[in-house]
């Protein structure tokens, strides 16, 4: 079954809130390093979560794309798709 | 307006001012003089130096010396040049056969710093159809050879092999035919944990992956004749390439890798770390070569593991949060808060004694350390009197009840 991009927003919004530590109310355009102030390995470890969900492998490669929850969700949505 | 290239460092700059100047800043030490491999002269203070991965002691070794100061002498300062024009001697040939018959091994290959053999190793194997799948908690230079290639890079949970598995297993899923390095260290040097070979390099067999160890902090200090903890363990058949460095128990810079693939010495011409740059100078390459005859038939690291016990036990009887066990030469406690780190830090200073201040994102898990790395060539009465100022200090900052 093909998941919807909001579908997985919603799900990676569950996944990221063991790293919200700042209790931010997240959105799509929440930004890993200034608002939830995330430094890049737990950023990592964020998606390392995420990997395992969905089972698929989100390369690091693309990271310094994602600065956002919503690109993170528009990232999987591709990568599910493929 | 023209855009500022330093403006995306305003929050680091910010957050070093509000650091304290001169000797109380952690990151600004500079020493007056050395006089040991365990003591310098920091500020017009004797200080004992507790964190300075000088494993073997190797830096003030009577035979390493004369060897380098030989060298010196007969070649010169540096070589000017790199490997593949002006810049091999016989010394460089020579510390290359050394490595080979340390390792008993077919191929070796001397970089200028440690760093940089990570860097090309691992940028050059891996091309833009290959994937590199790290430890979690890797090296800097792991990280920034995954981004100097093109590779796919992967990451998986620190020393867990159920994970790496599971990460293999979805590469080869998706791509059956792909080249894959597995990338790990035998020492996370941190909080000192060794990895798991055996079942780590297992997975990566089971899916046809190479391994890659950097025995970094385990040169020297496991292994019946120092070759590290794939030695130490047994499972050096397992493993495809080991990187390591000179700059921490061989006692002065540079790196290496080691490995019995047939076409392993290609990459002298392909790997542009190797190639663009300068080689070591020759008193380098004399010190290191005679190290390394050293630690093949030293018992040092018997005493090194000794007083890295002996420091763990002492702390942890003491009743810090201790972060190692001490079965390697790393010592850290966890401190919670990072003002705390930084003024026990400076106390420790104070009272003559250097270690490391470890904050994220260089450490794992976002831990703040006062971590010490211990050497073959510290006394026990040196031992005591570092645990002596931590039991001291930590009580006076209200770090120990």
């Amino acid at each position: 079954m093909t998941l919807s991009t909001t579908e997985i927003f919603n799900k990676i919004c569950e996944l990221t809130e063991p790293f919200n530590h700042k209790s931010v109310t997240i959105n799509t355009e929440t930004t890993f390093a200034s608002d939830l102030e995330l430094d890049s390995l737990a950023v990592m470890d964020m998606l390392a979560s995420i990997e395992d969900h969905y089972d698929v492998t989100v390369p690091l490669n693309i990271l310094p794309d994602l600065e956002t929850v919503g690109q993170v969700a528009i990232a999987i949505k591709s990568i599910l798709d493929e | 307006m023209t855009l500022d290239l330093f403006e995306k460092f305003n929050s680091t700059i910010e957050n070093f001012n509000q650091l304290p100047k001169g000797e109380l800043n952690p990151f600004t030490v500079s020493m007056d003089a050395v006089i040991s491999p365990t003591q310098a002269i920091i500020n017009g203070r004797e200080t004992i130096l507790a964190g300075t991965n000088n494993y073997m002691g190797m830096t003030y070794n009577k035979e390493c010396l004369e060897a380098a100061e030989l060298a010196l002498k007969n070649f010169g300062t540096g070589t000017t040049g790199s490997r593949v024009l002006n810049g091999t001697y016989n010394g460089h040939i020579k510390l290359e056969e050394t490595l080979k018959d340390f390792y008993d091994c077919d191929h070796a290959i001397v970089f200028s710093t440690g760093y940089q053999a990570n860097l090309g190793i691992i940028a050059t194997l891996a091309g833009p159809k290959d994937y590199v799948v790290i430890d979690a908690d890797s090296h800097a230079s792991i990280y920034d050879g995954c981004a100097m290639g093109n590779a796919t890079i992967v990451r998986f949970n620190h020393n867990d092999h159920e994970n790496l598995d599971k990460r293999l297993d979805r590469i080869r899923r998706k791509d059956p035919d792909a080249g894959i390095l597995v990338v790990i260290e035998g020492v996370y040097s941190m909080l000192g944990d060794l990895a798991p070979i055996k079942e780590l390099a297992t997975a990566a067999k089971k899916h046809n992956a190479y391994v890659l160890v950097d025995e970094a902090h385990s040169i020297g200090v496991f292994g019946a004749t120092g070759r590290g903890v794939a030695q130490e363990q047994g499972v050096e058949h397992l493993v495809d390439f080991t990187v390591g460095t000179f700059s921490k128990s061989v006692g002065t810079v540079g790196g290496y890798c080691v490995s019995n693939h047939p076409k392993f010495d290609v990459l002298r011409l392909v790997c542009r770390p190797y190639v663009f740059t300068a080689s070591l100078p020759p008193s380098v390459i004399a010190s290191a070569t005679k190290a390394l005859e050293l630690i093949k038939n030293s018992n040092l690291r018997t005493k090194l593991l000794e007083n890295s016990k002996r420091l763990n036990d002492g702390l942890s009887d003491a009743g810090f949060n201790v972060g190692t066990t001490g079965q390697s030469p790393i010592a850290a406690i966890i401190i919670d808060q990072q003002d705390t780190a930084i003024a026990y830090w400076q106390k420790m200073m104070q009272n003559g004694v250097y270690v490391n201040l470890a904050v994220p994102p260089a450490t794992p898990n976002g831990l703040n350390l006062m971590r010490c790395s211990l050497s073959a060539a510290h006394s026990f009465e040196q031992i005591d009197y570092i645990l002596e100022k931590f039991i001291a200090v930590g009580k006076e900052i209200g770090v120990l009840k």
